[in-house]
């Protein structure tokens, strides 16, 4: 299309008016009938292969179903799509934005939340809604102590957790000063990753829990930077500690979660981190990690949280990307989620809603050899509110990062 | 009794106006040119605030005040130059070394065969293999494990992404190498250096000190621009960094395009400030390099004039070549790494080659990467070939005007390769997004292009001026007018020059990384991107489908261009 | 006279320095061959490029050319029907012995018939019958050069110009060829202009002798030093 043609169109669009968005009205048939032929740009962070396997079967069952093309926009940091969003609304683009959908949470949905640039309330017109557990599992609404309120809709359940190696290491540490003992009698077998990637971050906040119990509190308020020192304290003096006998010296990191597992399976560390209690199967099962690894729960409990698809105002295709939505809350594609052969990742939804055929499905889930089941996890900390995670990123960043 | 001379009348061009015979010209600084320099404009305002979409409208410094609080800034900094300054002056030193010891021998054809393949392969594919090859548990270690050589677990060793960058200037001079030697290939075919060789040794000087002291000062003017592109390149590198650099701090380019993709918008001003340190710091390396040269030329001087003393040695000759046969291997092993582990099913630390082999990463990758292959192959050929036919108008258009009209395009097309590319792609980026134009196919073709056009002419600007000119004036005077001339005879004379052109540049477009992310709006993957997103993914297999794919397309190219054209070659060698 | 080929006070240079040669006016009657001598550097192949209109824009140069009467200086070279031999045979090498003469054919001759026939009537002018499909880098060097003047010819030029034309054969082809040229150029009655350092060409062309003479040295000589003689 030539420019000239563009510029016509854009000016007509502009004059006329950009297609409505969904009406409350509009019924969800309708909605599905729309969304036909049309196409919808997920962007959701692509740094592990099972995820993005599983996005690519996402991909091709929406189009079997509903004929919609799911485009996986892959991204190395969730921060990018909420970038591209603000710099496009900023630049007056207010619909026919290049993002669909966003797959998020924490700082990045307060983030978008906090300027309205957010699609919806939409949840409650997705009929698998009702199926999703916001009874027992509050952070299936709570996003890091930011309500959803209906403009995100939970996706999957995590909790922190360690990977270990069994063949290297015979009894695996399950809290924060374990950690410290082990660096200090295997010196350069430990690291984690690099923050602000989220593993990394979620690793400082464990260790902040850990290390100052009355912190627990505090964090669930916004920052008052007051109070950051004295609170942190404890943290940056462990760190202090450990940085010298991590893996590299604690002068390189990995810069991402399936990086340090890399290392993990070269043989380079004996423990990784990870968000997912049943990566270590996954990994396993595809030839990632060596069959000796195993999943090792924090005793004290560790922070667990969900993550979230949401739907950003200015989405060209707002109908399309809450089918799509819809589907990946849906029972088959949370079961396909949570079998540790494809993702892993746990599901959201409360099993004693579901139909016993849809019941069977979780139930038939091979649990995999390194699989630890959830009542082994130990307890679930909330997350800390987004502004003491920003600034717990940068305080790491002034310490460590140069 | 001479009377004055009256100008040449202009010969009559018939009804076309005096803009069209400049139409090539007009077209360079329209798409190419302008848009450089207001991407450079568009960088620079936002880093003293002048960026009106986010509020900004007044002057100030506090980006560069947000600048310099960035933590790490001044180890980023020395970063970017050591890397710069030491990739080139290592590359250059072997590329020379090298030619001075061996060239003429049948050594140097045979390693410089096997150099030229490297040139179209990705920077970013041989950083990828480079990397696994000298990991604490990479290739070597792993060779060595299985000979019984090294025992236990990897070393703790900071061999890849280690603090000063070592790595990263390793990686670099892989690619650099070969380029440099290219550029230098192509200087010697136009100074006479058999004949003034063979002068210097009659006089008594070994072939090595006769190659220093007569032949390099002839060819250097020729190199200098190369040289200053490697430098800028080197030092401001992204795609490469992000695989071989360090990471606390990373180099300056890193962090600066980390800044312009933050979700606080307000970082992009000091991202544009960083941005145009960059330029400075390329700007500064160019002028270190300059005094380099001003001082090796000035003792260089005077070593002639002392009779150039000093012995060839031997241990100077084997060091050269084992410094170009290292540069070969690491590469072609980097390579073979890759392409191996895509058929990978498992390979434990402890043996050389994987315990067992599979395609089954290549059947379920492949539908994936299809897309990815699809998007690379037409936007490379979209920009190869748009700036193919730009350069045959300007080449024609050189014909016609003067030795001045050369220059001027020469100095056009080159002055971007001298920019970082983080230095211009931001203000770019915000053209396109003005122009409605970012995150669409022409866009992207468009940015692809800036990049692919400088390459594309400097390939075919020689093999076309080589052109006898005598047959365009046959065959004018025969009563063929100009675009008959270039379609009938030109054309097909040099379709082997022109296919080779057209398979450098779509190779240059598949290796690019910055222009996809800026100009694509996050919509476009190209197996570039793809490569550097999973790189650390930890799925070495699939990294190994990706970088095979980014290896095998660009050969492709050249391939089909050599391949289609040999019999044609081999005639018309023979006739001419 | 107002045919053939008339060259009016021309003169070239570079811009900013003197002139190459003085101002040099010639006339060429139809089929005669004025032959142009001179020092190397004196400017002959750039008078010939001027002449020929693909001289480098660098240079500055005046005068008038006519070709039977008809003012050509500001035409461009293919509408000035002036044909040029050089040295080297200049043959297209993508192009066969037959597609080579074609490609000088004037599109005026139509029809496939008659200009096969055409073709085919030059190479039997060269003795080359049957010569059409031959690919030019198999023929010898003096089969070459004899197309490459058909070639030119069959262009239906107004006048040629020879530069150098038997320089790079040897001695034996020399003469033959040469007699080959100038009996086919003489009977299209072409005016020609000859640019040699062989007296041997000098002699056998006939025609006036002019020796262009350098800008510096001509200051010494008188004006009418410049053509030694001028036919009417």
């Amino acid at each position: 299309m030539t420019l000239l043609r563009r510029i016509l169109i854009a000016l007509a669009l502009a004059l006329v008016g950009f297609a409505p968005p969904v009406r409350a009205a509009d019924s969800w048939d309708d909605i599905v009938h729309a969304a036909q032929g049309k196409k919808v740009y997920w962007n959701a962070w692509a740094g592990d292969a099972s995820v993005n396997a599983y996005i690519a079967w996402a991909a091709d069952e929406v189009r079997r179903r509903f004929g919609i093309e799911l485009i996986h926009v892959k991204l190395g940091d969730t921060a990018e799509a909420v970038s591209r969003v603000l710099a496009e609304t900023a630049a007056g683009r207010k619909s026919g934005g290049s993002v669909d959908l966003i797959w998020i949470n924490g700082e990045n949905f307060a983030a978008l939340k906090q300027r309205g640039l957010l699609y919806g309330p939409f949840v409650d017109k997705l009929p698998n809604y009702r199926l999703v557990d916001v009874e027992t599992k509050l952070t299936n609404t709570l996003d890091a102590t930011v309500p959803t309120e209906g403009y995100e809709v939970p996706w999957g359940t995590a909790q922190f957790v360690m990977m270990a190696d069994e063949a290297r290491v015979a009894m695996p540490p399950d809290s924060i000063k374990g950690l410290l003992a082990y660096a200090q009698s295997h010196p350069g077998r430990l690291t984690y990753p690099q923050p602000p990637d989220f593993l990394g971050t979620t690793f400082l906040k464990q260790a902040l829990l850990e290390l100052n119990p009355d912190a627990a509190a505090i964090v669930q308020q916004p920052l008052e930077e007051d109070r950051f020192a004295a609170t942190t304290a404890p943290l940056w003096a462990y760190l202090d500690a450990l940085h010298p006998h991590l893996w590299r010296s604690g002068k390189s990191f990995p810069q991402s979660g399936p990086a340090a597992r890399q290392l993990l399976a070269d043989g380079e560390t004996d423990i990784a981190f990870s968000f997912n209690p049943a990566e270590a199967s996954a990994a396993i099962a595809q030839g990632l990690l060596p069959k000796t690894v195993r999943t090792v729960a924090f005793a004290g409990g560790s922070i667990g949280n969900s993550h979230f698809l949401a739907i950003p105002a200015n989405a060209s295709e707002p109908g399309a990307a809450m089918v799509v939505a819809n589907f990946l809350i849906s029972p088959e594609a949370q079961a396909k989620k949570q079998d540790p052969s494809v993702w892993g990742d746990f599901s959201v939804l409360a099993l004693d809603r579901l139909e016993s055929a849809d019941r069977q499905l979780f139930a038939s889930l091979p649990l995999g050899a390194a699989t630890l089941p959830p009542d082994r996890l130990g307890r679930a900390f909330p997350e800390p509110h987004p502004s003491w995670t920003v600034r717990l990123e940068q305080e790491w960043q002034r310490h460590y990062a140069r | 009794m001479a009377t004055a001379l009256r100008p040449l009348s202009r010969i009559s061009r018939g009804w076309r106006p005096r803009v069209l015979e400049h139409l090539a010209t007009l077209l360079l600084w329209l798409v190419f040119a302008t848009p450089v320099a207001i991407g450079v404009l568009g960088t620079v305002l936002p880093a003293f605030g002048i960026l009106p979409e986010l509020g900004g409208s007044s002057l100030s410094l506090q980006p560069w005040r947000q600048l310099f609080n960035v933590p790490g800034l001044p180890e980023a900094v020395l970063l970017s130059l050591t890397t710069g300054l030491g990739t080139t002056a290592i590359s250059f030193l072997i590329v020379i070394a090298f030619s001075a010891h061996w060239h003429g021998t049948r050594w140097f054809g045979r390693l410089r065969r096997l150099l030229s393949p490297l040139l179209s392969v990705p920077h970013v594919a041989i950083a990828i293999g480079f990397a696994f090859l000298i990991a604490p548990s990479g290739w070597i270690y792993r060779v060595l494990a299985a000979l019984g050589l090294a025992a236990g677990l990897p070393p703790d060793l900071s061999t890849v992404q280690d603090r000063h960058g070592l790595a990263l200037i390793l990686g670099l001079i892989l690619k650099e190498v070969p380029f440099l030697l290219l550029m230098m290939l192509v200087a010697l075919g136009q100074v006479r250096v058999g004949e003034s060789l063979t002068i210097a040794r009659a006089l008594g000087h070994s072939r090595s000190a006769a190659w220093q002291a007569i032949v390099l000062p002839q060819l250097y003017p020729q190199l200098r621009l190369p040289i200053y592109a490697v430098l800028a390149y080197s030092a401001s590198v992204v795609d490469v960094a992000l695989i071989l650099g360090p990471t606390t701090p990373p180099s300056l380019a890193v962090l600066v395009w980390r800044g312009f993709h933050d979700p606080d918008l307000n970082q992009i001003f000091w991202a544009s400030a960083g941005a145009c340190l960059q330029l400075l710091i390329a700007l500064f390396a160019i002028l270190l390099w300059r005094l380099g040269e001003l001082v090796a030329s000035a003792s260089g001087r005077r070593r002639i004039v002392a009779g150039w003393p000093g012995r060839p040695s031997r241990i100077a000759a084997s060091a050269a070549f084992a410094g170009a046969a290292l540069v070969v291997a690491a590469a072609m092993a980097g390579l073979a790494a890759t392409l191996l582990w895509s058929f990978t099913k498992s390979w434990t630390i402890g043996s050389a080659m994987p315990e067992a082999l599979t395609l089954a990463t290549w059947m379920q990758q492949l539908p994936v990467a299809l897309k990815a292959l699809t998007a690379t192959a037409v936007i490379g050929i979209s920009s190869a070939m748009a700036a193919l036919l730009l350069t045959i108008a300007l080449l024609e258009e050189e014909r016609r005007e003067s030795l001045k009209a050369r220059q001027r395009h020469y100095w056009l097309l080159y002055a971007p390769l001298l920019l970082p590319q983080i230095g211009f792609l931001f203000g770019i980026e915000t053209l396109l997004v003005r122009s409605d134009l970012d995150g669409t196919w022409s866009g992207l073709v468009w940015t692809h292009f800036l990049f692919v056009l400088p390459y594309v002419y400097l390939s075919l600007s020689e093999p076309w001026r080589a052109l006898d000119p005598r047959y365009e004036r046959t065959a004018r005077c025969l009563g063929r007018g100009p675009l008959a001339v270039l379609v009938t005879l030109k054309l097909p004379l040099l379709v082997r020059p022109i296919l080779v052109a057209l398979a450098l540049g779509f190779a240059v477009s598949v290796g690019q990384y910055l222009p996809t992310l800026f100009a694509g709006a996050g919509r476009f993957q190209t197996l570039t991107t793809e490569a550097v997103a999973l790189a650390a993914g930890g799925d070495r297999r699939v990294v190994g489908v990706y970088t095979a794919l980014q290896m095998f397309l660009p050969a492709l190219g050249f391939a089909l261009a050599l391949g289609l054209t040999r019999r044609r070659f081999q005639r018309s060698e023979a006739g001419v | 006279m107002s045919s053939g080929l008339v060259l009016d006070a021309a003169t070239l240079g570079l811009p900013g320095r003197p002139p190459l040669f003085r101002e040099l006016s010639l006339r060429t009657g139809p089929g005669e061959i004025v032959t142009l001598i001179g020092r190397s550097g004196s400017g002959k192949s750039s008078l010939l490029a001027y002449l020929t209109g693909t001289l480098d824009p660098i240079f500055i140069a005046s005068g008038q050319i006519r070709v039977d009467g008809r003012d050509v200086s500001q035409l461009p070279p293919e509408r000035r029907r002036i044909g040029i031999l050089f040295q080297d045979d200049l043959l297209f090498p993508h192009l066969t012995v037959g597609e080579n003469l074609a490609y000088a054919l004037p599109a005026s001759v139509s029809g496939r018939r008659q200009r096969r026939e055409r073709i085919a009537a030059a190479l039997a002018e060269g003795q080359l019958t049957g010569f059409e499909d031959r690919d030019p880098s198999t023929l010898s060097g003096g089969q070459r050069a004899r197309v490459a003047v058909l070639r030119a010819l069959l262009a239906e030029p107004k006048a040629l110009l020879l530069d150098e034309p038997f320089a790079r054969l040897d001695q034996a082809l020399r003469s033959q060829f040469r007699t080959f040229v100038f009996e086919h150029a003489r009977a299209q009655a072409l005016p020609m202009l000859m640019v040699s350092h062989d007296p041997a060409d000098a002699v056998a062309a006939e025609g006036p002798v002019v020796e262009l003479a350098p800008f510096a040295d001509a200051a010494a000589a008188s004006s009418t030093a410049a053509p030694r003689s001028f036919n009417r």
